[in-house]
């Protein structure tokens, strides 16, 4: 099956060739029998791209979830994509999954099969699947467009009333997402005793007859035929032989790397979309005897998380961008008396209460920035949900070895999508920081002599022979933390703040380059838009045309070599997800244009709210390079 | 859990923060208390007069007394004059920002069972910019001390109006008198559930050192509002409360039951100079104990792994 596979343009080769879909399908689904009377062809594919849309309470995210997690378990790459509606309950909903046999780097611009719940579902996504794709309906709820009907093939099944028969008559609309997960099973051959092993270890521990109910209509999902299908897909072996998988989202992967990391207190206030990790923390941590506060409000919450750190292990707070504007006073606190801290932002649509539920990537200028006076902190985002769990370690262990404040930013893309990466050997990553008391014999928090600068605390319960303690304090302080007015101290001390992170710079690897080291264009990014990028380089250079990307990771401070990088490119595209300000920059692109002084550096931004799509990359960079010759 | 003894043991084996080495510190014979000078650390910036020398000297008393060593004690403030406080004391402490000494102290409280958190403010951390943080503290019952020195009035920014400020106060942004009802700091405490409330004076150093006493060994949230004379911009607010300016002092009277939360209301609202001593003190679960609880319930189900197997449990799930 061509199409399916030959858009990844690597990997797994198509196993036949260009067929058209017609050729699968017959275009009336009322079309019941089988045109041979035997069993439908299999055709081998290597990827797929699979949009369910139905309304917030369907359990559509359950079916993705449940593809995702097959994906893992089958050594296969997955990503998914989904957006919820921000009202308490209901509203339109979609979830995204592309599952390929070789790698996966973004969700997907264009959907192969759309499941359509609603007439809403129906006229709403079809714009989002590839011509010629396939859109299975609920018959039930949905009057198909003949119109449509030329350019994509068309599978109606009474979802709704099928489910109540296969469950009985108090299934109602509950069920049929599972039983749509049957059907979506058979057109792509799915491994049936896995899916049914994943099904019922979701409801176990729920009523035996939920199970029962579950399997039932999976099963009967499973059964129905479908109506004209000449041929169904089964995906190739996968090339990722790695060993095992786990399959998660962003913020569960840094929720648990945190852990991972050592960190035992935290202190937070819900708010969407970083309350998931607010809620991981607060329901793990006492396993290992920490604690995990819900306190009044953001500026007691990153007090609390500030105080859980002078008491002798880095705590964590979090938000989303709104909560951490509250708390930027308190983080200006952190800088001054040099505490370690982990402050994760969870970024969405702002300014203000803003599109709470959609992605942008608009909080990069209060992470590196925000606060009063000049307050240098370490600033990391993380590509990938993978590597949402080792950059919570990474953060960590800065934080602890520089005594600063470091923020992780992710996004509403990074945090609710799900991807399956390599299982990671928990026994040697996971460490133990736990403070130690021993007396000491005399203590200096802001010693001046150190040649890097860096403060190490000794938290309260530490006897100090001399008998001279240490006070920690926002004020500007002596070398004791006691306070001082005098000009030559503030100067001392603002230039000791400020060398610990440049010499953190200097430890920070070089990001690679992805694609030949010079060339035409160099798309720059931060964060969850690695995917698409990556993607969009593999796309233009298949094509023939010259374009790397870079990803960088720690964007205060900024790694060494950069300079160097964009040196061997003629345009310089910084892709992010936020507005190009007064002066036609993002905030990264602002961000290096001030660092490096080079005019190549450009931006390619954008506030929709939803992620990237390679296509969007590649047509933006195109007509933003043909205009900036123009202008030449 | 009663501060009797001033020997409080490390944080027991995973409880909270569990120290990977134990505090290694010398039996207490080995050591005698601290003296007044071991305690004291800056010289006091506080106008000459200022109650807040008072409070400072008991706080010293209190250290000396119960024998509480540098290392154990952790003294915390916000801003104001008071809250410069920490800098006076000989021993771990922590000069935050403006309102928020409770929470960051609550941070403490939380992680390190082995320590004596006391925090130290003026009304308008407490009641203007902390007020919501003195609600949840209260409410919540974690166990630290708060000491309010309240003095009617702002000070270290001269002489603005607070939140404690009687109708009629004149000030630099009330230059008519203030207009503004004023928070009542017993009432605030009962109504919020703080489960130790005291009230003090500057000028009875005795009864200062009583409830400062008491409060600390209250396993809870206790709250001492002490007046505390403001001489450069508010001199003579509390005369009617000092017997050697005419005023009287009058103690709670002894029938009073301190656990009747009715007859602690009707006590805060008496005209001032009103009544001084414990008003409420009940005994409640802390949020420390209760936090301790639930660890040592789901610390029992995974008894005998190590923290990377307890991660596993979750990653094993997520294949």
């Amino acid at each position: 099956m061509a199409q399916f596979s030959a858009r990844s343009g690597r990997g797994v080769s198509p196993s036949h060739g260009g067929r058209n879909l017609k050729e699968f399908f017959m275009s009336d689904s009322s079309v019941v029998a089988q045109a041979n009377g035997g069993a439908p062809k299999i055709s081998k594919i290597a990827e797929a791209v699979i949009r369910i849309a139905g309304n917030s309470q369907d359990g559509i995210q359950a079916i993705g979830g449940f593809l995702a997690r097959l994906a893992g378990r089958s050594e296969q790459e997955v990503m998914t994509f989904m957006t919820i509606p921000s009202t308490i309950s209901g509203g339109p909903s979609i979830f995204q999954v592309r599952i390929g046999s070789g790698e996966v780097l973004s969700s997907g611009d264009e959907a192969d099969v759309l499941l359509a719940f609603y007439q809403h579902s129906y006229e709403g996504h079809l714009n989002s699947l590839r011509k010629g794709g396939i859109v299975l309906y609920d018959s039930d709820h949905v009057t198909a467009n003949p119109e449509w009907q030329k350019n994509y093939h068309h599978i109606g099944i009474p979802i709704s009333s099928l489910t109540v028969e296969a469950i009985g008559g108090t299934a109602k609309d509950k069920g049929k997402n599972i039983y749509s997960l049957g059907l979506i099973a058979k057109m792509f051959d799915l491994n049936i005793p896995k899916l049914e092993k994943l099904v019922t270890e979701r409801f176990t521990g729920k009523d035996q007859s939920i199970v029962k109910n579950a399997l039932a209509a999976f099963h009967a999902g499973y059964a129905h035929s479908l109506g004209g299908v000449l041929e169904t897909f089964k995906f190739v072996d996968s090339q990722n032989k790695s060993g095992s998988q786990v399959v998660m989202n962003g913020n569960e992967a840094l929720g648990y790397g945190l852990i991972a990391a050592g960190v035992r207190f935290g202190a937070g206030y819900p708010i969407t979309p970083w309350s998931d990790i607010m809620e991981l923390l607060r329901r793990e941590l006492p396993k290992y005897g920490g604690s995990f506060i819900q306190t009044e409000d953001e500026i007691a919450a990153i007090s609390m998380a500030i105080g859980g750190s002078y008491a002798g292990r880095v705590a964590v707070t979090g938000s989303s961008g709104p909560g951490i504007s509250l708390k930027t006073e308190a983080l200006g606190w952190a800088v001054m008396a040099e505490m370690p801290l982990i402050i994760v932002d969870v970024q969405r649509g702002g300014p203000s209460t803003g599109m709470p539920t959609s992605i942008e990537q608009s909080d990069l200028n209060i992470a590196c920035f925000g606060s009063h006076g000049d307050a240098p902190r370490v600033v990391i985002a993380p590509a990938d949900v993978e590597d949402c769990f080792y950059t919570a370690i990474e953060a960590v262990n800065i934080a602890r070895k520089y005594s600063v404040p470091v923020f992780i930013i992710t996004d509403q893309g990074i945090a609710t999508r799900i991807e399956a990466f390599r299982e990671p050997n928990l026994e040697k990553i996971c460490q133990d920081i736990g403070p130690d008391f021993l007396p000491v014999a005399e203590h200096k928090p802001y010693d001046l002599s150190k040649p890097d600068g860096i403060t190490q605390h000794l938290p309260p319960g530490t006897r100090i022979g001399s008998g001279k303690y240490p006070i920690v304090t926002g004020l500007e302080h002596d070398e004791l933390g006691h306070p001082t007015g005098s000009p030559k101290l503030h100067m001392q001390m603002m230039t000791k703040r400020r060398k610990k992170l440049q010499a953190l710079a200097t430890t920070l690897p070089t990001p690679k380059v992805y694609g030949p080291p010079e060339g035409n264009i160099l798309l720059v990014g931060w964060g969850s838009t690695q995917g698409p990028i990556k993607e969009a380089v593999d796309r233009s250079r298949a094509a023939g045309d010259s374009v790397s990307s870079l990803h960088i990771k720690h964007l205060n401070p900024l790694p060494p070599g950069l300079a160097e990088i964009f040196s061997g490119f003629n345009h310089i595209l910084v892709v992010e997800m936020n507005d190009e300000g007064l002066y036609g920059f993002g905030q990264l692109g602002s961000l290096l244009r001030s660092r490096y002084c080079d005019p190549k550096i450009r931006g390619l931004t954008k506030t929709d709210g939803l992620t990237f799509k390679v296509k969007e990359i590649l047509e933006r960079a195109k007509a933003n390079v043909a205009a900036s010759l123009r202008k030449l | 859990m009663s501060n009797t003894t001033t020997e409080t043991p490390p944080p027991p084996a995973g409880h909270n923060l569990a120290p990977v080495a134990p505090p290694t510190v010398p039996a207490p014979e080995d050591r005698k208390g601290l003296t007044k000078k071991e305690i004291a650390a800056d010289h006091p910036t506080w106008c000459p007069g200022c109650g807040d020398f008072s409070v400072l000297a008991l706080y010293f008393k209190l250290i000396e007394k119960r024998k509480i060593w540098h290392e154990k004690v952790t003294t915390v403030a916000g801003i104001g004059c008071s809250s410069r406080f920490p800098y006076f004391v000989q021993a771990h402490g922590v000069h935050y920002i403006h309102g928020r000494a409770l929470p960051f102290a609550s941070g403490i409280s939380l992680s390190r069972p082995d320590l004596h958190v006391f925090v130290f403010g003026g009304d308008g951390d407490a009641f203007s910019i902390g007020g919501n943080h003195f609600n949840h503290t209260a409410r919540k019952n974690i166990k630290l001390t708060y000491c309010v020195m309240d003095n009617w009035v702002y000070g270290l920014t001269k002489k603005q109006t607070s939140p404690t400020s009687p109708l009629g106060f004149k000030s630099k942004t009330d230059q008519w008198g203030a207009v503004d009802y004023p928070i009542n700091p017993m009432k605030q405490a009962i109504a919020a559930g703080a489960t130790f409330v005291a009230r003090t004076t500057h000028t009875n150093p005795n009864h200062v050192l009583q409830m400062m006493e008491a409060a600390m060994d209250h396993d809870g949230f206790s709250f001492i509002e002490c007046l505390s004379e403001c001489v450069e911009f508010y001199e003579g607010a509390f005369d009617s409360s000092n017997p050697r300016k005419g005023g009287v002092f009058n103690l709670v009277p002894p029938n009073h039951d301190v656990t009747d939360e009715t007859a602690a209301y009707q006590l805060a609202g008496e005209d001032f100079p009103g009544r001084f001593g414990i008003f409420y003190k009940v005994n409640k679960p802390t949020k420390n104990a209760k936090e301790a609880e639930i660890n040592q319930t789901m610390m029992d189900k995974f008894k005998g792994l190590k923290d990377w197997q307890i991660l596993q449990k979750n990653f094993d799930r997520m294949k």
